[in-house]
């Protein structure tokens, strides 16, 4: 009796453990076809979109004007401790990079790099290299009165210093830059002067401008989206394509447009005056009130999209059942309908928010000075200035921040079971 | 079925050719646009390739080397000749961004004004950096510096160019600064905080332009009461029926250049392009489209009066002018515009 029990008892085990086996392997084959499917779309974003992103923040620390275009003297400079004066050779070993650089045509790119660690080394380099030009290569006594003579401050310790904080391979100055600090001349971390002390201002300025433009468009999207959602089949895709059209337009176009709305002389400011509302035109444009206006214009339809396809999901029936319990309509709309469209509130505040902080030519073409976001010296570093390490690192700091604000928004979602997915 | 498909995949085909042919021939050209772009069509750009058979494509930008720079790194330099500024054209020779200048192509140095021709670049026009305002908004303007500066005589707001260049030799010289005093001054630091404490003066009436179409269009919208502006721009804007009226008072005049990017693959049709329009014949009639200065001698004398005294080179415009030093701001260029930055963001 219990033998054929066991019995039974085994032979259900090992068909339960080959069922079990039986359901891993197909799951791995599941897994493995969703994997195939992926894949291509996987790798061309690791190829289109990781791997610059990558490259981008690998400029913000690289430093390879001084050490490929200078090599004997940040060979010399390796060693040195930077407490007193270098001896003469590496006078020496400097007039020859000098020399060599200026043929090769890579003189101004070290130039440039030593000037960002030293303010006014760029036209000492170049002049002392034209200088040095005139001349043949002589012994290191003679090369160090020759550059002395060009300039005092190759006698200086500070330009020895910057020379060699320069010459390293990598370097934390740019990203230290991107945060109002920099290397003091014995390579310990200090502020930067007030007057050149602008990013972390322009990155709370550019945190604000989004927040305030998130949630306009918050205020103003949800009457919208509500309306969308709950208005006659007819009238609904009327107004959907009065949402759509500006959608479709393409962004410059309509940033130009406002300008001309806006202006002195504008359309705005003339159906005012002829309406006698106003005697003096209105100062709409290159200032804060114009660069939130158009910006609301531009991110109030992926607010109403994102509220719109939550609030099209709602049944009536809750509001109804809620009514029918007793509530006011006001309260069932507080506590019925709203709690359920805040997925929805959610994903457009994000889209809205991400989208606002990197907007940068609309404040560029509307705002004034004073309102330019912080895509506007990146652009600046990477189109007018070719500092592309100091470009990317805003980059990386922008990276980050947004990376924290997703993290603390996930802790909420998660909290308030807000998940998107 | 299957002749359809041959048939387009030989229409394909064919056009892929014929479209490798026509970029391999067409010469890009880049300038800075507007009114002094189209100049250079009619008399430069149509002539050129009706007589040589080679198609222009053109292409416009605001200056800087950031673009070059980025082509020339990447080895895919799509633009041939560029229309570029002193300072920028000294940097990119420098950096090696610019073919060196093929004289024998271009003829003999001799003919051309000393100052406008260097290793990389061919004299194209020199322009002024000016001031301009409406006469039918101020019926009595401003003369001078120390009157664009005075916002009691003339309250309004002003227009300038968005950088440091230029604007430091104008706050220098609206304090007072003789204008051959104005570089020496720069070169210390006192003199940069002296120029820049003069523009926190004027910092709140400043509006900022990039592009030189923009000067003529406030003046003409009244969004400004003056402004700097490139002089041909002002120029250009009355012969359409404007009234705007060009100070030369404490002019910043230049010399732009041709140059040829390093790596372009028409290089030999980019020196026969700028040979064509540097020739005293061509060249001679570009003053009438657009009053700036050529860099050939004899067609500067044959420029006839009524066109020669809009130039920035007329000897009555050179009264307290200033030509802008290309070594200074290439030297200092870079410090300048970043504290320039840090200040006009505030």
């Amino acid at each position: 009796m219990t033998s054929l029990s066991t019995n039974v008892e085994l032979q259900g085990l090992t068909e339960e453990k080959s069922l079990k086996s039986k359901l891993r392997r197909s799951q791995r084959k599941q897994k493995f076809k969703a994997i195939c499917l992926v894949a291509p779309l996987f790798l061309f974003v690791l190829g289109v979109f990781v791997t610059p992103i990558c490259i981008m923040l690998f400029k913000s620390i690289d430093n390879p004007e001084v050490h490929k275009n200078w090599p004997e003297t940040t060979a010399i400079l390796s060693d040195w401790k930077g407490t007193e004066l270098p001896p003469a050779s590496f006078y020496l070993a400097l007039s020859k990079d000098l020399r060599n650089s200026s043929e090769n045509k890579t003189l101004s790119a070290a130039a440039k790099r030593i000037n960002f660690e030293r303010s006014g080394m760029r036209s000492v380099i170049t002049r002392t290299a034209r200088n040095l030009n005139k001349t043949p290569l002589e012994s290191a006594e003679k090369e160090a009165g020759k550059l002395l003579e060009s300039h005092k401050r190759w006698g200086e310790l500070a330009t020895w210093q910057a020379i060699k904080r320069s010459s390293s391979p990598y370097t934390s100055l740019y990203l230290l830059n991107a945060i109002d600090l920099t290397l003091d001349n014995d390579g310990s971390i200090a502020k930067v002067s007030e007057d050149q002390a602008i990013y972390l201002n322009i990155f709370g300025r550019t945190l604000w401008i989004s927040l305030v433009v998130t949630l306009s468009c918050l205020v103003i999207g949800y009457p919208l989206a509500y309306l969308l959602a709950t208005a006659k089949a007819s009238l609904a895709n009327m107004l959907m394509i009065g949402v759509l059209l500006p959608f479709w337009t393409s962004l410059l176009v309509r940033t130009s447009a406002w300008v001309v709305l806006l202006q002195k002389n504008g359309l705005i400011n003339d159906m005012l005056i002829s309406m006698k509302l106003i005697d003096e035109p209105l100062v709409l444009l290159f200032n804060r009130p114009g660069v939130y206006l158009a910006l609301i214009h531009l991110l109030l339809p992926f607010m109403i999209l994102s509220l719109y396809s939550v609030m099209k999901s709602i049944s009536p029936a809750y509001m109804r059942a809620a009514i029918s319990l007793g509530a006011r309509p006001s309260l069932a709309f507080v506590k019925v309908y709203m709690p359920q469209t805040l997925p929805g509130v959610a994903a457009g505040g994000l889209l809205c928010f991400i989208l606002s902080i990197g907007y940068y030519i609309t404040p560029a073409l509307i705002g004034s000075p004073q309102d330019q976001m912080i895509s506007y010296f990146i652009a600046y570093y990477t189109n007018q200035v070719i500092n592309w390490g100091m470009a990317a690192a805003l980059g990386v700091v922008l990276l980050v921040c947004c990376a924290l604000l997703f993290a603390i928004y996930n802790r909420l979602a998660n909290k308030h079971d807000l998940k998107m997915g | 079925m299957k002749a359809i498909r041959t048939a387009l995949f030989s229409a394909i085909t064919g056009g892929l050719l014929a479209a490798q042919v026509a970029s391999a021939q067409s010469l890009t050209v880049v300038a800075f646009g507007g009114a002094s772009q189209e100049a250079q069509r009619t008399v430069f750009f149509k002539p050129f390739s009706a007589t040589s058979g080679n198609q222009i494509v053109e292409d416009s930008y605001n200056g800087g080397l950031a673009k070059v720079k980025a082509m020339v790194d990447s080895n895919s330099v799509t633009w041939d000749v560029l229309q570029v500024e002193d300072p920028d054209l000294l940097r990119g020779c420098e950096s090696g961004l610019f073919e060196k200048m093929d004289w024998n192509k271009l003829g003999d140095k001799g003919q051309y004004i000393e100052s406008t021709i260097s290793e990389c670049g061919m004299g194209h026009i020199i322009w002024s950096n000016v001031i301009a305002y409406n006469r039918d908004s101020l019926k009595t303007g401003p003369k001078n510096w120390q009157d664009f500066w005075d916002v009691n005589k003339y309250p309004g707001k002003r227009g300038l160019r968005k950088g440091a260049k230029g604007n430091l030799e104008f706050a220098l010289l609206a304090d007072g600064v003789k204008p051959d005093e104005v570089y020496s001054l720069l070169e210390t630091e006192e003199g940069v905080n002296r120029a820049f404490a003069k523009l926190d003066e004027l910092k709140p009436y400043i509006q900022w332009w990039e592009a030189g179409a923009q000067p003529p269009e406030w003046l003409a919208s009244g969004d400004v009461v003056m402004t700097t502006a490139y002089n041909g721009r002002i120029t250009n804007a009355n012969k359409e029926g404007k009234n705007f009226q060009v100070v030369w008072d404490g002019q910043l005049y230049s010399v732009d250049s041709w140059a040829v990017i390093k790596g372009s693959k028409n290089k030999d049709k980019a020196f026969d392009f700028i040979a064509y329009a540097s020739s005293a014949k061509v060249a001679s009639q570009y003053p009438a489209h657009i009053p700036y200065g050529v860099a050939h001698k004899e067609a500067t004398q044959a420029i006839p009066e009524k066109i020669a005294k809009d130039l920035p080179t007329y000897p009555d415009n050179l009264k307290n002018a200033l030509r802008e030093d290309t070594a200074f701001w290439v030297d200092y260029q870079d410090e300048l515009n970043e504290r320039f930055n840090a200040w006009v963001a505030r």
